[in-house]
């Protein structure tokens, strides 16, 4: 009897997720590459095919039924979004298309104004490439330089120069939250406290925080925060930018068209209130409610319970993991420094060979670089394997996991097979 | 094993070639040097060709990457080595074959291929085809003077 159990019944959840009843290749999906994306529940797809049948309408300039219709509900949608990590205000969050678009629009939006020539940005040797390369072009386009928090050997960061690295030259600190290749959640609040003594700016990388663990961005106190909604239960084409209202107040539009506009002469514009200044065009209205379908989803069940779930699986992994002399695992063995990613390494069987070992045996997880190669680099390895975990990842999937490894390790050995 | 396809992907020859690449060594001033990379998994690959006028003398790789791409390159350095620039494109041009041919089509595998045969097993196994090409490409880039370093995407 294991205490995961008590804390979330994975059963019952499983149930909601229509997916987790196929098979791959005649076997049962066991799904654990939830840090690419996750899977949804039937009441998310719900909310989508609703919307399409019941009341499918543009937002906003509707004088109609069914447009009033659609705004309510995308409105709400945004409101779950704001409650769900603890923004003041709905108009503090920005629908995006993922966490991607929202920190380019940040990198887009904000510099001016607020980077000058031989100001720095601080960021660390662990982000996601896409929280990444838009600084480093902001950097080279203002004249800014970019500095990095380094990892420690524990995959941790190592925090013994913070002080000199966060500065009175800093402008602004944009770190991520929760790491997808490491698993390594890191002390986000602390290092903001540090940035705004030196007057900086902050941004978090929520996308592998918000959907695993409670995230309240007053209590973070950042400016920034980026989410995408498919990583936690919700569609793929949807995201969003939380910005404090401060800040949005003084950032120029990211683009520019329909919907971000007040007036609008032959010879130019001004500005819609917030947030709409901020999304030009018809905005994804589908999935922008499935997400907050999903973000209802996630409450019901609490993001406490949640995390708890995924800290008792990643314990019970990392304990299984412990029986594979021959693979090396990565990152913080102090649960709670670790969100539910175990990302490991064999060094006689290269992860693409073991990616596809598991994937005949139904388990999905992910091999390659996982959009952070500098973290590869720091490693030392070429690229690692992944597992991560969600509500509806068990213990038995985690056994499955390490017996498909031990098979593994004996069929690319030098035994026979 | 229950797992055929598996040790179709994996035959036997496959693991040994991984576990012991053939010409798995630099050569000291080789008279053309390419390099591969597979932006998608990280392999690398670094080619190295003697040349004996128009004939691959020698030929070697080192790198890094999976059993396919480590066993691919390593039954390649055997299979051209001692041919000439041309006959080396046409096993190139062979294996490719074998790799990408379409699904249902009929394919006759070319004698030029001999043990690389055993890697016709890749072609079911789609996300894999480039892990097999990757010292291939390395090859021909050496073979038309190297320079650049070739990818996978
Ligand atoms: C930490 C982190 N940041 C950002 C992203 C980018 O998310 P998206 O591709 O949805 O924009 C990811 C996705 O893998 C991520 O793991």
């Amino acid at each position: 009897m294991s205490a995961a159990h008590i804390s979330i019944d994975s059963d019952a959840i499983r149930r909601d997720f229509p997916i987790l009843s196929r098979t791959v290749y005649g076997k049962p999906l066991v799904y654990l590459d939830n840090a690419a994306t996750s899977h949804k529940p039937r009441g998310v797809i719900r909310a989508l095919s609703d919307y399409y049948e019941g009341y499918n309408s543009n937002v906003h300039r509707g004088v109609h039924a069914l447009s009033m219709e659609a705004t309510d509900r995308f409105e709400e949608a945004r409101s779950a979004v704001a409650r769900f990590i603890n923004a003041e205000s709905p108009d503090e969050i920005i629908w995006t298309r993922n966490a991607t678009e929202a920190i380019n629009l940040v990198a887009h939006s904000w510099p001016q104004g607020n980077i000058e020539p031989g100001g720095e940005i601080v960021t660390t040797e662990m982000e996601h490439h896409s929280n990444l390369v838009p600084w480093q072009k902001v950097a080279a386009d203002r004249g800014a330089r970019l500095r990095f928090l380094p990892i420690a050997d524990d995959g941790t960061l190592d925090l013994s120069g913070v002080d000199s690295i966060i500065n009175e030259r800093t402008r602004l600190l944009t770190i991520v939250h929760s790491s997808n290749s490491l698993g390594t959640i890191n002390p986000v609040k602390e290092l903001a406290a540090k940035a705004r003594a030196v007057g900086a700016a902050v941004m978090i990388d929520g996308a592998q925080s918000v959907p695993h663990m409670p995230v309240d961005v007053q209590d973070l106190d950042c400016d920034f925060l980026t989410l995408s909604g498919h990583k936690m239960l919700g569609p793929t084409g949807i995201g969003a930018l939380y910005a404090k209202r401060d800040a949005l107040e003084t950032m120029e539009p990211f683009l520019r068209g329909g919907e971000m506009v007040l007036s609008v002469t032959l010879e130019g514009a001004t500005w819609n209130e917030l947030p709409m200044r901020f999304e030009a065009g018809t905005p994804n209205i589908a999935d922008a409610i499935g997400l907050g379908a999903a973000v209802e989803y996630l409450e019901a069940i609490g993001m406490d319970r949640v995390r708890q779930h995924e800290v008792e699986l990643t314990g019970y992994a990392l304990e299984r993991f412990a029986e594979l002399e021959e693979i090396d695992v990565f990152g913080p063995r102090d649960l709670s420094l670790r969100g539910g990613v175990v990302s490991f390494y064999a060094s006689d069987i290269h992860p693409h060979d073991l990616g596809t070992f598991l994937d005949r045996r139904g388990i999905a997880v992910r091999t390659g670089h996982h959009c952070t190669m500098p973290v590869m680099g720091r490693l030392g390895v070429p690229a690692t394997a992944r597992a991560s975990f969600y509500i509806y990842n068990t213990e038995d999937e985690v056994d499955l996991l390490v017996d498909a490894l031990k098979d593994a390790l004996r069929y690319f050995g030098n035994g026979p097979r | 094993m229950q797992m055929s396809e598996l040790d179709e992907l994996y035959q036997e020859l496959i693991m040994d070639h991984n576990r012991r690449p053939r010409n798995f060594r630099p050569i000291e001033c080789p008279d053309r040097e390419a390099n591969g990379y597979n932006p998608f998994c990280g392999d690398t690959v670094t080619l190295y060709l003697k040349m004996d006028g128009a004939d691959v003398a020698d030929v070697a790789f080192q790198g890094s990457g999976c059993a396919i791409s480590r066993a691919s390159a390593s039954m390649m350095t055997e299979a051209v080595k001692g041919k000439s620039g041309e006959e080396a494109r046409q096993v190139f041009d062979a294996f490719h074959e074998m790799l990408t041919h379409p699904p249902d089509s009929e394919f006759e595998p070319d004698d030029a291929l001999g043990d690389l045969e055993v890697l016709s097993g890749v072609s079911e196994f789609p996300t894999r085809i480039k892990c097999a090409t990757l010292s291939w490409h390395a090859l021909r880039s050496a073979l038309d003077g190297g320079g650049e370093t070739v990818k996978t995407e």
